[in-house]
């Protein structure tokens, strides 16, 4: 899916308000997740990796070498007729308690900024770096 | 030392801010906007090619092709004299509403009326996506199976219209009209659908009926 592009409009984010805050660095991101939010979290985490360590000002240093947190949502579907949740990865549209399909998807497909940890000082070096011609992870 | 700034801030936040953005100043231009969605091979560039020959001498019709790799498309396009311009999407799987913009400023569409962006051929990717379209209008073509609203209910639950394309070979492929447009209502009670063919001309009519009556709406 579409993770490579999340991840860019992650990280401006994540930059304007580093820099609306005067932090110089931020260390770290963290995202909430829902399971049913159609993005993979190995892709994501690949895409994030190579997209804070490109090489020269491809990477802003604001946010470079930033660890990624994600923090998973359950699934949750409610029924409209018989009132009740049920796990919408198992079951899916189909009320497990009264068979009815009147249910919607009460949460698990946010995917939201949570919140930035920032350093007040610049690190004076970044690990794994990774070259400039690391081809991007190819989109599913 | 280190502090926490929180955010909270859903990730499709600032696009569909661009998007609203965006729709208001194409209503003021007096441009309507469709975002166009299918599979690869639904006939979105044969349906296209048909409106634009049939509504040619009323409205003027320019297209965003938005493809992966390549400008056969527009190619195709301009044969009939429409203004069409690629987008090339460097592999994204989708349009936002910035790339649609950068899209409609490459092109100049003071006397065209309605614009259509040709989105990239998925099924998935571009429902989650607000272009800053006034309508979304999903094509499902006849071959690709009456249970396919059962596979991508995103998708078919967040169009403004469904157009079923190449219904004259519907008898080739044992596809069930009435139960395409059950499965389809159930996801979306909401939604117009119009069964054509492009290659007969049969169901054009009402669909070219719909692009003029939501054009007089939203364009006033």
């Amino acid at each position: 899916m579409h993770e490579l592009s999340v991840v860019f409009s992650v990280i401006k984010d994540c930059v304007e308000v580093a820099k609306e805050n005067n932090a110089p660095h931020i260390s770290s991101v963290t995202i909430q997740l829902g399971k049913v939010s159609g993005v993979i979290n190995a892709y994501l985490e690949d895409c994030w990796k190579w997209a804070v360590n490109r090489k020269g000002d491809k990477t802003d240093d604001v946010i470079r070498n930033a660890k990624l947190i994600i923090e998973p949502i359950e699934a949750i579907t409610f029924c409209e007729d018989c009132k009740q949740t049920y796990d919408t990865i198992k079951y899916a549209k189909v009320c497990p308690h009264c068979g009815s399909e009147n249910t919607y998807l009460y949460q698990g497909n946010e995917f939201m900024i949570k919140e930035i940890q920032v350093d007040d000082e610049m690190p004076t070096e970044f690990l794994d770096q990774i070259d400039e011609d690391t081809p991007s992870p190819v989109m599913a | 030392m280190a502090r926490v700034i929180e955010l909270h801030k859903s990730v499709t936040e600032s696009n569909d801010k661009d998007a609203d953005q965006l729709r208001k100043e194409l209503k003021e231009k007096g441009l309507f906007l469709i975002n166009l969605m299918s599979s690869p091979g639904s006939g979105k560039t044969t349906l296209l090619s048909r409106t634009i020959t049939d509504m040619k001498p009323e409205v003027e019709i320019a297209v965003l092709e938005a493809d992966i790799e390549s400008d056969v498309d527009a190619e195709r396009i301009e044969a009939l004299g429409a203004k069409s311009i690629q987008v090339h999407t460097d592999g994204m799987c989708h349009m936002d509403a910035g790339m649609t913009r950068a899209g409609l400023e490459g092109m100049d569409l003071s006397e065209v009326q309605i614009a259509f962006l040709e989105n990239v051929g998925n099924l998935i990717c571009p429902a989650e996506f607000d272009t800053g379209a006034h309508k979304n209008v999903m094509i499902l073509s006849v071959p690709e199976g009456d249970d396919k609203p059962l596979k991508y209910p995103l998708m078919f639950s967040m169009c403004d219209a469904l157009v079923i394309t190449k219904t004259d070979t519907m008898s080739y492929f044992s596809f069930d009209i009435k139960k395409c447009i059950e499965h389809v209502k159930k996801l979306n009670p909401d939604v117009e659908i119009f069964p054509v063919s492009a290659k007969t001309g049969e169901g054009m009519r009402d669909w070219e009926d719909y692009l003029k009556r939501n054009m007089a709406a939203i364009l006033g």
